[in-house]
This record gives C-alpha cells, structure tokens and sequence, in this order.
C-alpha cells in the first residue's frame, strides 16, 4: 500500500516537472519531504554529524584573528623537507599509485627510525601501515579491531575524535579524567594524573582497548614510565589492546623522555602505535600518519584500508621517505629535527607562559606537545546573559575571538558529556606559531590586563 | 594470549569476508614477471605539463601554508571550481560548500557513500561485472550485494565484439528491486567492459531508482573517456534523479594522476550532508597541496572546455587511438578483443590460445584467472581475469576474458604486440 502511493507520488513528480519551475520546485520539495524517509543515514553515523572544529575554524578564518585555536604551525616546514616534495613533484615516475600499504620507500625508513626507537626488528612490510594522516590510523585501528559489545577506555581530555570513532564502530567509549593533583603554586602538565585505583576500575571483561595519548593533547603530558606501567600491567591483566597515540612524540622538553608503551614488556604483541608526519615535519597538509605494531594486529588494519582508500598519495610518500632519510641518518646528531624542532618550540612554549601569566593567568605549563591549556575564570568574564546550555569555556571562546580577536579552543570539547563541567574553565591555545603570530597574542593580552586593571 | 582470552578473534567481525583483495596478488605477479604491464588500471605516461606545473607552482611560492591543512571537506579553490563544472555539465545550480566534497580518490569517496547510507539488511544492487572494491564496501557496511549481470549478445556475421553487446536484461533488472534495496551501484564508462550506458539504459535504472525510492551511486571516474564520438550521459541530470544520486569523480582519471589520489562526491546537501560524518570521523582532512593543483588543472579545462586545447579532448582522442592499435594487435594475434566504448581497459577473449593452459578438472580457481597467471609468467605479458570482476558465485560465468589497459606509452603498446605476435606464431609453426 505504502510502496504504491509512494510510487504514484514519484510517478506525480514526472509529469509535473514539464510544468513551471516554480510549481514543480514546490513539487519536488514536498516529494522531498515524503522520500526523506528512505534517504535515512545508515545507524553507524547517528549522532556523529556534529564536529565543534567546523564551527570555530570557520570563526577563526577571519584574517584579522590571532589564530592560536586549531593545532597547525604556521611556522614553514624545513626548507628540505619542502624541497624533498618539490623534487617529487616534478618526477614523472611519482605520479601513478604505489604500494597499498606504503610506498616501499617509506615503510622501509619507518622501519628503520622505529626499529631503532623501540629497540627491536620493525618488518616494514608486515608491521606498518601508511594512513591519511594519523587520524585514518585510528579509524583504520578501531574498525579493524572494535565493534559493538566492545569497551574502550578513553583518557580525558581527549583528542575529539576518538569518542565518535569508537561509537560508529558500534562500541561503547569508558571515560576516565585526568585529575589535577593540588601540588602548590607551579601548574605543570605532569600535575594532571589518572588515579590508579579509578583506572582499574574501568576494566572488565568487556574491555577491548585503551586509547592512550602521549604526549597529550590538549594537556601536553608526557606520561611517565611508572604511569605508563601502571596502564601496562592493567592492559596485560586484562588481556586489553593499546591504542597508542604518539604524534607529537618528537615534541618533549627538556626534562621528559618520550617512551613508547609499546616497548614495554609485554605490550609490543598488544599495542598499535601511530605517529603523524603533519607533527613530526610541521606538514599537516599532507596528512600522511602510520601504524606500526605486530603482524597479527597490523594486518587486519590493512583490511580496513585496502577497503577505504587502498592508497595513499604517492609523491608526498616519497618526499616523506626522503625527509625521513635525510634525518634517520643524523639520529645521533643534535641538528636533527626530531630533536631541533622541539628545541625551537620550548623558546615558545616559555614565552606564551610568560605571556599568560603577564596576563594575570595560571597556564598549565606544558612537558610535550604543541599546547598550552590555562584556566580563565580568573579574569572573570561574566557570560551568564549568553546562552546557559553552552559550557563556559565554548562561551569564553567566541567573545574572545569577537571582542579581543584572539582564537583558542575549549577544552570541554575534549571532554565527555559527564566531565564537561569539570573542564569548562580551561581553553587550549597552540604556541607552535610564528614570531608574529605570538607577538599579536603578547599585544592583545597586555591590553587585556591593562582594560581589567 | 590475547587469542586465548576471547573466544571470538581479536579482529572486528565486519572484516568478514572482505579480506580477500586479488590486487595484492597480481600487482605482486605483475611486478616480478611482467616485462609489459597492462594490468592494473593506471597510465604509464605522466600527466599533462599544466598539471604537473600547477603542482610544482604551487610548492614553489611564498605562500608554505598550502603544507597546512585546508578545509576538511574540501580546499575551497577545488570545491568552487568542481561546482563552476558540474552547474554546467548538469544543468543545476550548485554550493561549493555543500553539494561538493573532495575525497581521497574516488575509493574513499566510494565507501563514505557506503558507511553513510548501508545498514545490516539493506540490499545495495551492483551490476556485473564490476569493479571489485564495490562488493567488499557494501559487505563491511553490513549490507547484502544483489548482482545483475551484463549479459553479452555476440554480434553476427563475424563482426569484432562492442562493450555495447553487454546489456542489461530490464525485467531481470526490475525483479532485484524490493522494499530492501538502499542503493544501486552504477559505474559508467564501466570498468572492465568499457560500456558507456545508453540514455535508454540509464533511463531505465533511473525509473526503477525512482519507482523504489532507491538511491544511485553512480561512479563516473572514467566520465571523459569516451570515444567514436559517444556521448557520457549523467544519469543525476534525468528527471527525479539529481535528488537520490552522489556522483562519483576522479582527479587521478581525469587527469592522469593516479598516484594523487584527489576524488570527489558531489549531490544534493541531503545526501552529502552524511558523507560528510563519515568523512568527518574518518580522514577528515584531505592533502591540501593536490587539491591546488587539480583546482588549477580544473580552471584552465574550464577555460578550454570544448575547444581541441582541452585535456578532455585530446585525452580521450590520444586513448581511442591507443584503444585501436591494442585492438588491432589483439585481432591480429587471434585474441578476440571487445571494442570498449570508454575507458581504458578492454577486454579480450582468450579461447584461441586456450591449449597453451589446459584445464583443471574441480579447481577452485577460475580457468581466466590461471590463465592471466601463466601468460605473466610464461610470457611476461600482465592482464587482470575477467573473473576478478564478479562475485564468488558467478567466477565462472565467463572463463575466457582478460581485461588490458590500453593507458600506456607506444612503446609499451609495441613490445605487447612484439609478444603477442611471437605467442601466435609460436602456435601456428
């Protein structure tokens, strides 16, 4: 019954579109409205459509905004890294597909870069795999290895996207805060601790992964051996995966040692590891990532992308391949860029402290990546007249961009929905910006204190 | 262990029986017997000088933020100048924001439409043969592939085969529509037979499409390979359609640029507003630098468009002539080609030199596929089996077929005849 009114509906759509335009637009809207039912989004994807980045990159466009929200330098690449893509770009033989799973130049010096990381063999054909960026890692990851009925423990704050990507893989995201350890007047990163006991307890049978990230994003910590034992021995016991998000690796400071949990015993045959070229080279526009781990789990990854997008940009493989070479032969030497960049960001990194607390705030000074997260309920905005539903810290955002043109993220973006309260005094701001960028934040906070004064 | 732990295996179950690839396969046995690969789909001469130039332009300039990213669902340049094009090649206004999104490649384009729509118990149909990666998509979003086949009606009096003597069987057509049916697949010009559907033909999808409330993914990647003058008909531009199509397209076809891997999707905001989630949740972001330059090689098309200047013209001109040496030299050695109407691969039946592999009685192994084994080994010459293009029950369906890219230099086009013709004397002395 329904299929035929249905059909005499369509049928009615056909001949009144060799009417007007008018009457058989209104016409095709209506039947629109009927049809809508069908053209229903598959379930994988309900409640995924929001993305808080869309709506505060598109504010921040604005050319007259100091641009410290959204995580990309705009710092230039090293001069050889953007020659190694020019090379490549004007060499015929780089413009067809490569290799599924890598250009065989690429996977070779990942193997060698990370064989020498982790102290131990890395098969470059068997435990890598090239993604679009290290963000098509995770995807590849938890839709080759999570599904519904499954748990994943997820640290908060977290990098967004991994709730909605554990969700359209059908699993259930387990949040657990990083809570702030009251240590006195100092706010560093390495303040921000899991409870122990908490962790454990987020464990059970169902428990299919955790998702770690380290260095942190948006906090910048830097877990520590012990803190990274502690999820290890959990892992182990409960027989749990290790999603291992590693992309600002190459960015600790002084006094931290990135480890990789993955070279912990026990956790090599359990852990993929994913780095991302757009942080190691200051390129996030070339989205290239990877996974690394064992064969048994790196193969079902490569499932995923040999049904996905099959390969990955071959030219920009090869440039990162070079650049890749040109510094895995200069690993021991303090002008590699693994070691130089973050060098340059600590100079940063030290002055937008400086900066904030100039300004009469208390930043979490970060131990690695590219983030500083500062509490701003000591300037006491008052936003109660804006809309009450919005965390604070969304709210504080959008009148800093309009009212003082200076862009940050908040941070309960990276919270779940139950721990959002707890974050909403806190913005995340990226330092990994050029002289003048910070120079135009400096001049806007000075004035900032000087209006509060 | 970690297997000792879970009685089910530590991978997802939605990698059920999508892990077989015969890519992985012959690409390995192409790149270690073939002297000459006219396997898998991809040109052997370089892209155009504009493109490569626009490329080279663009990482040259002040401007070093194009190695930051652009916007996520597509660099503004591309998704503007994608909807200039397709306003005029449709015949419909068009948002650059939300009626195009830049994919990476047309096969990431091709499972965003698959995870956006297919749910377990919906049937998606495809059409046989296909280009594999469709059967797998549907299959890991949880839906049922329903197959109709191309049936092949060989011309009389001896004349050479055309891709369009494979046509649809309409009531066969009709019947696989039911209350089920999310979707059907249609990819024309098709990859391997080289049809280029009829309006006739499209207009026949398009009323089941419609009759059924069905969506259409139409995959369009080889659009401006078409030759002897035929026309690609967008099945989107027929009437109740552009509402219930995502059309499917291809930097790396278009501009002989595989390796770049720039597609794009582009529909109604109704439709790409859910490509756009999954894309969101998945790459998010595209390579800016490419998407540069394919917006530059796209301005100056769009400049040219029609005019013999144009890559869309002298393309298709270029492969129509390769089409016909290959088809000459296939004729000419005993092998019995399929004209293709587009793209470039044609197919080529292989019966005559069937005694040089003999058959195995019950092997699981199609006899094409054997085949196209032996002849990369034994003669160095690479071709992919017809085979590889159906599903598992309908392997056999044709067992003589191998499918040749004619997108490749002279002189790989030569040494193929070079060995195609001591293979045929080989036989006759």
């Amino acid at each position: 019954m329904l299929l035929a009114s249905r059909s005499f509906c369509c049928l009615g759509i056909r001949t009144y579109q060799h009417q007007t335009d008018l009457f058989s637009r209104s016409i095709k809207l209506s039947a629109s409205a009927t049809m809508a039912f069908r053209h229903k989004n598959a379930r994988r994807i309900e409640g995924l459509e929001s993305n808080m980045w869309v709506e505060f990159t598109k504010m921040a466009a604005d050319p007259s905004i100091v641009n410290l929200g959204q995580g990309f330098p705009d710092i230039s690449p090293p001069n050889y890294v953007k020659e190694e893509l020019a090379k490549a770009s004007a060499d015929d033989r780089l413009n067809q597909y490569t290799r599924g799973f890598g250009h065989p130049l690429l996977v070779k010096v990942l193997s060698q870069v990370y064989g020498r990381v982790c102290g131990r063999k890395v098969d470059p054909l068997t435990d890598i795999l090239v993604t679009v960026g290290a963000y098509g890692s995770l995807f590849s990851t938890i839709q080759a290895l999570i599904e519904e009925g499954d748990e994943v423990i997820i640290i908060e704050p977290f990098y967004d996207c991994y709730e909605p990507m554990v969700k359209m893989a059908g699993a259930k995201p387990v949040f657990i805060p990083l809570r702030y350890k009251n240590n006195g007047n100092s706010a560093s990163s390495a303040d921000w601790v899991l409870d122990p006991a908490e962790l454990a307890d987020k464990f059970n049978s169902k428990t299919k992964a955790i998702i770690l990230n380290t260095p942190h994003n948006p906090i910048g910590k830097v877990f520590t051996r012990e803190e990274l034992q502690v999820i290890a021995d959990l892992c182990i016991k409960h027989d749990t995966l290790c999603i291992s998000d590693e992309v600002y690796e190459w960015l600790v400071y002084k006094g931290n040692q990135h480890i990789k949990i993955a070279t912990l015993p026990g956790m090599w045959e359990r852990t993929i590891t994913i780095g991302s070229a757009g942080k190691t080279y200051s390129v996030t526009g070339w989205k290239l990532g990877w996974s690394i781990g064992p064969q048994n789990l790196i193969k079902h990854l490569q499932v995923v992308h040999q049904n996905m997008l099959y390969t990955c940009s071959t030219p920009l493989q090869e440039a990162l391949a070079q650049a890749f070479w040109i510094d895995y032969k200069r690993m021991d030497d303090p002008d590699c860029y693994f070691y130089s960049l973050s060098r340059e960001l600590e100079s940063k990194r030290d002055r937008m402290a400086r900066l904030l607390q100039d300004a009469g705030l208390k930043p979490v000074v970060p131990d690695g990546g590219y983030f500083m997260i500062v509490d701003v309920s000591t300037l006491n905005v008052d936003l109660s007249d804006v809309d009450a539903k919005q965390a604070y810290d969304y709210k504080f955002v959008k009148w800093m961009i309009t009212s003082k043109k200076l862009s940050a993220i908040p941070v309960s973006a990276f919270c779940g929905s139950e721990t959002k309260r707890q974050f909403e005094k806190y913005i995340r701001f990226c330092f990994i910006k050029k002289d003048s960028t910070l120079d135009a934040a400096e001049v806007i906070l000075k004035n900032w204190n000087k209006q509060m004064a | 262990s970690l297997q000792a732990k879970m009685s089910r295996p530590v991978q997802s179950r939605r990698l059920e029986g999508v892990d077989k690839n015969i890519w992985v396969e012959f690409v390995k046995l192409a790149a270690t017997y073939s002297t000459v690969n006219l396997g898998q789909g991809f040109p052997d001469f370089p892209p155009p000088d504009f493109l490569k130039e626009a490329l080279v332009t663009a990482l040259s300039g002040e401007n070093h933020m194009l190695h930051q990213y652009t916007r996520a669902f597509g660099h503004p340049p591309l998704v503007k100048i994608l909807a200039q094009l397709f306003e005029k090649l449709l015949g419909q206004e068009l948002d650059p924001m939300t009626n195009v999104m830049v994919t990476v490649g047309a096969y990431q384009a091709l499972f965003c439409c698959f995870q956006a729509f297919v749910d377990e118990g919906d049937e998606v149909i495809i059409i046989e043969p296909f280009f594999d990666c469709y059967e797998q998509m549907v299959t890991m979003a949880g839906g049922t592939p329903v197959f109709v086949p191309l049936r092949l009606k060989a011309p009389e009096n001896g004349k050479m085969m055309s891709s369009a003597d494979w046509k649809l069987d309409s009531a066969e057509l009709a019947s696989k529509f039911n209350e089920r049916t999310k979707a059907i697949v249609l990819n024309s010009p098709n990859n391997p037979l080289g049809k280029v559907f009829s309006r006739g033909e499209l207009e026949l999808i398009a009323d089941l499409c419609v009759k059924h409330d069905v969506l259409c993914i139409s995959d369009e990647v080889y659009e401006w390979l078409v030759y002897d003058g035929k026309e690609h008909i967008r099945i989107a531009s027929l009437p109740g359609m552009w509402d219930r199509t995502v059309i499917i397209g291809s930097a790396g076809k278009t501009f002989s640029a595989t390796g770049w891997k720039v597609g794009w999707t582009v529909g109604p905001n109704r439709l790409l507003q859910h490509i756009r989630t999954v894309h969101q949740n998945s790459v998010y972001h595209c390579a800016t630098a490419a998407q540069e330059a394919v917006a530059q090689g796209f301005q100056r098309e769009l400049m040219l468009y029609g005019k013999p200047d144009s890559y869309f013209v002298q393309l298709p001109k270029e492969l129509q002539k390769k089409r016909d040496w290959l088809v000459q030299s296939l004729d000419a050695a005993g092998m019995k080609p399929i004209i293709p109407e587009g793209t470039y691969f044609l197919l080529a039946d292989i019966s005559n030199f069937k005694s040089d592999v003999p058959d195995v009685p019950n092997s699981d192994e199609p006899y094409d596929s054997r085949f196209a084994k032996w002849m990369v080994k034994n003669k160095g010459l690479a071709a992919i089996p017809l085979s590889a293009f159906y599903c598992g029950a309908h392997k056999n369906n044709y067992s003589h077929f191998i499918r040749f890219c004619f997108a490749k230099e002279e002189a790989t086009l030569k040494a193929a005849n070079d060995i195609l013709q001591k293979w045929k004397q080989e036989k006759t002395s």
